[in-house]
């Protein structure tokens, strides 16, 4: 019988910091409710019946940049959108994920013209994109899930 | 040509002189740039086209005279007869009559065809960028205005274009 | 590029009252990110305390540039490009651009496609109404109807999927026909829908159509004269809930809709809670529509035998020469549509959806506009918006139904 186990019997639980931070952000990730295009309707069934976003703790949508922490870029970045997307990331309290959702958001897609941006990681850093024009409800939560699994693991170095 | 709409082509060559052409069993008359309000105003008034459905326009580059169309389509809600006007306009200082006042919801479509061809619409209440941003230079659907391709990135190119680049920071 | 010039008053100086520039009103602005706005609507609102005077929409913020990106693209490449632009009303998108195509060409379509075109369309058009009332009763505040509208949604997206293998973006209709046959499964796929359907809306009826709450936000809010919807090209359930019975469905009848036995849904009243009625009931008469349809589907080949515009099947590609050529033709070159131009309008779930195609002989559209119902129905918010309160902008945004990337294109 180890110490972990005699302080558990006192209610206590030993981790590391970056565990139990890394625990708390992953599961109260608040996305902001910020649909463009095409994608902010399979967004929206992610978030409905049959899909139920809920399941992973992200029922919470904020319509407010300033109390979220993951921005879902769901469809195509135009020239005049692309400076008032870049102020509501500046607006985000740190830290903050971006996920790219869908073809247009990622690359461009099948818009290679004068009116969209080739992909939001010109206007900012985007931790995980999703494929597809547009992804199916399963693929965005299969895309949130690869970003729990990389803000669990990162370290004390990358927070900021 | 629908019976119906042989008045109407008749009194618009009569009155402006404008010729007509059928297609596909759709009839458009050409008129001249200053005849339009005149002819939007009669058309509503007498005629019954009550509802303007569609307005655009149709570069012709490299040609100059005319260099562009502008193209009207009324819609006769209660005999449900349409009509197309075409509106040939030169290439220099383009420009065309405002139909606001006869057909309120020409206001963003004249909008448009300022922002997407830079024809001026004399007489509009607010003609500002509809679609671009405020401080777009050139008017995109222009045929000398490029389509603004980025070269796709594949595997034996994919540094070279990702040198050009823009990533921003945190 | 990140720099965004900023809009002054001065520029917007016409636009406002006196009042506010005066400093008595107060200018509000609203979106483009905003959770009511469906999607990067810009509204500019003046406020004389919680009434508004005047908003001023400003749009353009999904500006894709789609009309020119289809005039570098031949005809069947661009047909991608239809979905993208209203993307709650895709079978509707692909139909007008390939109406558009077949007249110029003078193309005929077998009947077995023109009725698996209305089919499915209709379908969309359902699906497009949940969204929106689903949407709708969430902005004021019924959260549940979201839920239940999105679980039928699934059901005829699943029906699309089968037939197209994607859930929204299925480009299933080309010229000359569709692209392959529905399979086995659909048929009953479709009457399962069908059979579970009629409930639900009697469903949704039950949780807002007598709902106090409901009928408070929506009734004498936002009264469109028949007048005014004429004059400002108002169109769809906008303009039918103001009592007049346009439909192009029956007023022109397009891909044989006047096979078709189904009601043209009005209602006179002209406010938010008409065109709530309306929209239920053509949900009703689609669904009639989708019946008939099916239960009269004939048989026959569903594309176009044409080869100077449909691609031979695959299996003649390894017997006939003829069939490798025209292949090879229309997958590198394409088809060319003789020089003219026409205008198509068809009735999409939100009114009228209009393609205007220009050809100048070659195989690319010199010119496409589309002349999409949103512009014209959100020119008229602020006609409707004025005179009452904020809360009711919310509303009034919800019930012109826009979809931005149809204003937008």
């Amino acid at each position: 019988m180890g110490i972990e186990q005699r302080t558990a019997d006192m209610g206590i639980i030993t981790t590391s910091l970056e565990q139990a931070v890394n625990w708390a952000r992953t599961n109260a990730m608040w996305p902001m409710l910020f649909g463009l295009a095409c994608c902010a309707i399979e967004m929206m069934a992610a978030q409905a019946s049959n899909y139920d976003m809920s399941r992973f703790g992200m029922e919470l949508m904020r319509a407010s940049p300033r109390q979220s922490d993951l921005m879902i870029v769901a469809g195509r970045v135009s020239r005049k959108m692309a400076p008032v997307l870049r102020r509501l990331y500046d607006q985000m309290p740190a830290p903050k994920w971006v996920i790219a959702m869908g073809d247009c958001a990622s690359t461009g897609g099948v818009f290679n013209n004068y009116a969209v941006i080739q992909g939001v990681d010109e206007v900012v850093p985007v931790d995980v994109y999703v494929a597809g024009c547009p992804p199916r409800p399963e693929a965005l939560i299969h895309g949130i899930l690869t970003l729990h699994e990389k803000v669990r693991g990162e370290g004390l170095k990358k927070w900021s | 040509m629908d019976e119906n709409l042989q008045p109407v082509v008749a009194a618009l060559a009569d009155r402006f002189g404008a010729s007509h052409a059928e297609f596909r069993g759709q009839t458009t008359v050409f008129l001249r740039p200053d005849q339009i309000v005149q002819a939007c105003q009669l058309l509503r008034d007498e005629f019954g086209f009550n509802m303007l459905s569609e307005l655009t326009a149709v570069d012709y580059w490299p040609q100059q005279e005319p260099r562009f169309h502008v193209f009207y389509q009324l819609n006769s809600l209660s005999q449900h007869q349409r009509l197309g006007l075409r509106v040939p306009i030169p290439g220099i200082k383009p420009s065309i009559e405002s139909i606001e006042k006869v057909f309120p919801n020409a206001n963003w479509h004249e909008r448009e065809i300022w922002d997407m061809f830079g024809i001026r619409v004399e007489g509009h209440s607010d003609l500002r960028r509809i679609l671009m941003p405020y401080d777009w230079e050139g008017h995109p659907l222009r045929k000398d205005f490029p389509l603004g391709y980025e070269e796709v990135q594949f595997t034996f190119n994919v540094h070279e274009i990702d040198q050009d680049k823009f990533y921003p920071k945190e | 590029m990140l720099e965004q010039s900023e809009v002054t008053l001065d520029e917007l100086r016409h636009l406002v009252s006196e009042r506010a520039i005066e400093g008595e009103t107060m200018l509000l602005n609203m979106g483009p990110q905003h959770p009511s706005t469906h999607g990067v609507l810009r509204l500019l609102v003046e406020l004389d305390g919680e009434v508004v005077i005047n908003c001023i929409p400003d749009v353009g913020f999904l500006h894709t540039g789609i009309e020119k990106n289809m005039e570098a693209k031949t005809y069947e490449k661009a047909a991608v490009m239809t979905d993208r632009i209203d993307y709650l009303n895709t079978a509707g998108n692909n139909l007008v651009y390939c109406l558009a195509i077949e007249k110029l060409a003078e193309l005929d379509v077998p009947p077995r496609a023109q009725v698996l075109r209305v089919l499915l369309t209709e379908l969309e058009r359902i699906s497009s109404h949940l969204v929106w009332l689903g949407t709708h009763a969430l902005d004021l505040a019924a959260m549940s109807v979201f839920l239940y509208c999105f679980r039928e949604r699934e059901m005829i997206l699943d029906i699309k999927e089968l037939i197209s293998g994607a859930r929204m973006m299925s480009t299933y209709f080309r010229p000359g026909g569709l692209w392959r046959d529905v399979p086995a499964e659909f048929d009953g796929a479709v009457r399962q829908f069908l059979s579970i359907f009629p409930a639900r809306i009697d469903e949704y009826e039950a949780l807002l159509t007598k709902n106090p709450l409901f009928l408070d936000r929506t009734q004498e809010i936002g009264v469109l004269s028949p007048q005014d919807a004429i004059r400002w090209g108002v169109t769809g359930p906008l303009l039918r809930a103001s009592g007049i019975a346009h439909d192009l469905r029956k007023a022109d009848p397009y891909s044989g809709y006047e096979m078709f036995d189904f009601d043209i849904p009005t209602q006179t009243a002209g406010d938010t809670y008409a065109r709530y009625l309306v929209r239920i009931e053509e949900m009703r008469q689609s669904l009639r529509i989708v019946q008939q349809a099916l239960d009269n589907l004939p048989s026959g080949p569903v594309r176009s035998d044409n080869r100077k515009f449909v691609p031979p099947p695959r299996s003649e590609l390894a017997t006939s020469m003829e069939a490798v050529i025209h292949h090879f033709k229309l997958w590198t070159e394409g088809f060319n549509l003789p020089k003219g131009s026409i205008y198509v309008p068809t009735e999409s779930p939100r009114g009228e959806l209009g393609v205007f195609l220009e050809s100048d002989g070659g195989s690319k559209p010199y010119r496409i506009h589309w002349r999409t119902p949103s512009f014209d129905n959100l020119q008229a918010l602020p006609l409707l918006a004025k005179g009452h309160l904020v809360a009711d902008l919310i509303a009034l945004i919800g019930t012109i139904d826009i979809i931005l990337g149809d204003v937008d294109r």
